[in-house]
């Protein structure tokens, strides 16, 4: 099929339900495949929905943390000149409060979603599914929180409890 | 006609509002400097001036109008803010392109014909919609402030930075803010029951995304298209950004790419490591989204310098999260006493307010601040109830009274009163 006969295909569709729209609503969202969907669904949620396929642990996390990440944010996460990622421990209730990955963060899944999203900042998407399990691994090696060998992947880095989950509270209540 | 409200109704020579409402503000009162006449025909009016052009530009006198302390993040360019120098600007509107920036990974330059935004989830029908698609729905065109809740940050230093209005509180402005109602797109794609947040992602290198309750989105979340008449300037989110009226700027995604629609936040790292607000005893409130009400002298502020004692113009601008400003009152006795200010026209829902006090300075030292109340009665707080319970560090949401300290020489210094 071309492409111009599938748009029409997608328009007469679109036409079709048009009708339960509101009468201002031209109604001109094309639906999508399922395969159209999947490349730009980015989002990963704290149950660990979204998280791809791949898995990697704290050793070959390592190496792929001193090649892409030591430069902003230094040795084991910490001494660099952008966010410090580990450390900090215990400190949010005192009198100098050390926000990292490790100290702060609720979520363990938050880390593979904002690595595979941002980073390495100069080249985003550039590291495999695997390198982000690995380098989420690492993180939380460093930060104490699992072991050097465990692996991390889409089953048990949901399953991984932040030390700091319980220390938040909603701002925001949904009806 | 002005000279029977020339008497001070505050202390310190605050005078009474309505100086303002009168014929000839700078008539009798003479609150500006006049200009030097006599002159019959000056250079310029002696010769054709300059030809049109297609594109404008400030005038070469304004070249120092400029976004203040442009700053990123070590080892990169884009990371980081530029900030509205609001010292430099009057009316509510702020000019697009002095209008603050804060970016995660830099402008993407999207190419329009080929951006979408895609809306999927827990609908019906997961829809694209092109830009094309987007200019023939019905559109709203509001006129609103945008504030990152890091606004202000620098206030919580334990003594007074020196730096200007802008530099300290340039993280806000108001424009006109058009474009689709973001619940037109969801009905079309058909919100299925038990759907309560959406996560909206950006196209810029970070993909920034923030999860923002379906109830607000519902109520006047725009996918905007338009600033102040003309297309979205980059900076702030070609071809297409959320816009959520009285609510923190980082959740108004820019460049906006999808919205999932879910029955639960996804807890990105920008609303659980970033924009959370942390206390003293180490808890931390997530989605505090409202700006709060707040108020702050631009003219006189830090770096000004006054001319001889006499009669001056106090502006200012005043905003809220919640609604409109019903009252902004302004102390020229460092909160001694306080004189009800004179609010522009243009008294807008969750929009910057406009205000105005005539002040007689008698050319002694002097703390002036304003002080914003807003229809929902909320009233600005002072900086020490602001940081009342916070952690240390803890910068967001800052909407303490701001004070300006004038001195005998006439020179205007940030200060904590």
């Amino acid at each position: 099929m071309s492409m111009r006969n599938a748009l029409l295909l997608v328009c007469a569709g679109t036409v079709g339900m048009g009708a339960a729209l509101a009468d201002d609503s031209p109604g001109l969202g094309q639906e999508l495949t399922a395969a159209e969907l999947a490349a730009v669904d980015f989002t990963i949620m704290p149950d660990g929905d979204g998280l791809p396929a791949g898995a990697g642990n704290a050793v070959t996390g390592r190496d792929l943390y001193n090649q892409n990440c030591l430069g902003c944010h230094g040795e084991n996460g910490t001494g660099g000149v952008n966010d410090v990622l580990s450390g900090g421990h215990g400190s949010l209730a005192g009198p100098r409060p050390l926000k990292t990955v490790g100290s702060y963060w609720p979520y363990a899944t938050t880390i593979f979603d904002y690595l595979r999203r941002a980073m390495p900042f100069q080249m985003p998407g550039s590291l495999s599914n695997d390198d982000i399990y690995a380098v989420t691994a690492y993180l939380l090696f460093v930060n104490d929180i699992i072991a050097e060998d465990a692996e991390i992947d889409a089953e048990s880095l949901p399953q991984v409890r932040m030390p700091n989950r319980d220390n938040f509270v909603w701002g925001y209540t949904p009806e | 006609m002005a000279e029977q409200h020339q008497t001070a109704v505050a202390g310190n020579g605050l005078l009474d509002r309505r100086i303002f409402l009168t014929a000839g503000v700078a008539g009798g009162a003479a609150l500006l400097t006049a200009q030097a006449g006599g002159v019959e025909r000056e250079a310029w009016m002696q010769m054709p001036g300059a030809p049109m052009s297609d594109n404008g530009a400030p005038s070469a006198h304004e070249a120092h109008v400029k976004r203040l302390a442009v700053s990123s993040q070590p080892g990169t360019t884009g990371t980081g803010v530029s900030r509205t120098p609001l010292e430099f600007l009057d009316g509510l509107i702020t000019p697009s392109r002095l209008h603050f920036e804060r970016h995660h990974s830099g402008i993407p330059a999207i190419n329009p014909d080929e951006h979408r935004l895609v809306i999927h989830g827990m609908v019906a029908r997961p829809l694209s919609f092109s830009l094309e698609a987007l200019t023939r729905y019905p559109m709203k065109s509001r006129i609103q402030f945008l504030e990152c809740s890091g606004n202000s940050g620098g206030l919580i230093a334990p003594e007074p930075l020196q730096q200007s209005c802008g530099v300290l509180h340039g993280l806000v402005a108001a424009s006109e803010w058009g474009g689709v109602p973001l619940s037109v797109l969801l009905d079309e794609a058909g919100v299925k029951p038990g759907a309560k947040w959406i996560i909206a992602d950006g196209a810029d290198a970070a993909m920034m995304s923030r999860s923002v309750p379906l109830a607000k989105v519902m109520d006047d979340a725009i996918v905007a298209l338009y600033q102040n008449g003309e297309r979205l300037r980059p900076g702030n989110g070609y071809p297409m950004r959320l816009f959520l009226p009285g609510w923190e700027g980082n959740a108004c995604v820019k460049w906006l790419r999808t919205i999932k629609v879910m029955d639960q936040p996804a807890m990105t790292k920008d609303e659980t490591s970033k924009y959370s607000d942390l206390n003293e005893e180490g808890i931390a409130r997530l989605f505090t989204f409202p700006m709060g009400v707040k108020s702050l002298i631009t003219s006189p502020s830090h770096g000004f310098t006054m001319g001889p004692a006499g009669l001056y113009q106090v502006s200012g601008i005043a905003w809220s999260g919640s609604g409109k400003i019903r009252r902004v009152e302004v102390s020229a006795d460092g909160g001694g006493s306080w004189a009800d200010a004179a609010l522009d026209e243009h008294v807008l829902p969750k929009c910057l307010t406009r205000f105005r006090s005539a002040w007689r300075w008698d050319g002694g030292p002097a703390v002036i601040m304003s002080r914003a109340t807003d229809d929902a009665g909320n009233v600005q707080p002072t900086r020490s109830a602001v940081l009342q319970g916070r952690a240390n560090g803890a910068f967001y949401h800052y909407n303490g009274i701001q004070a300006w300290a004038v001195n005998e020489a006439g020179e205007v210094a940030n200060v904590y009163a």
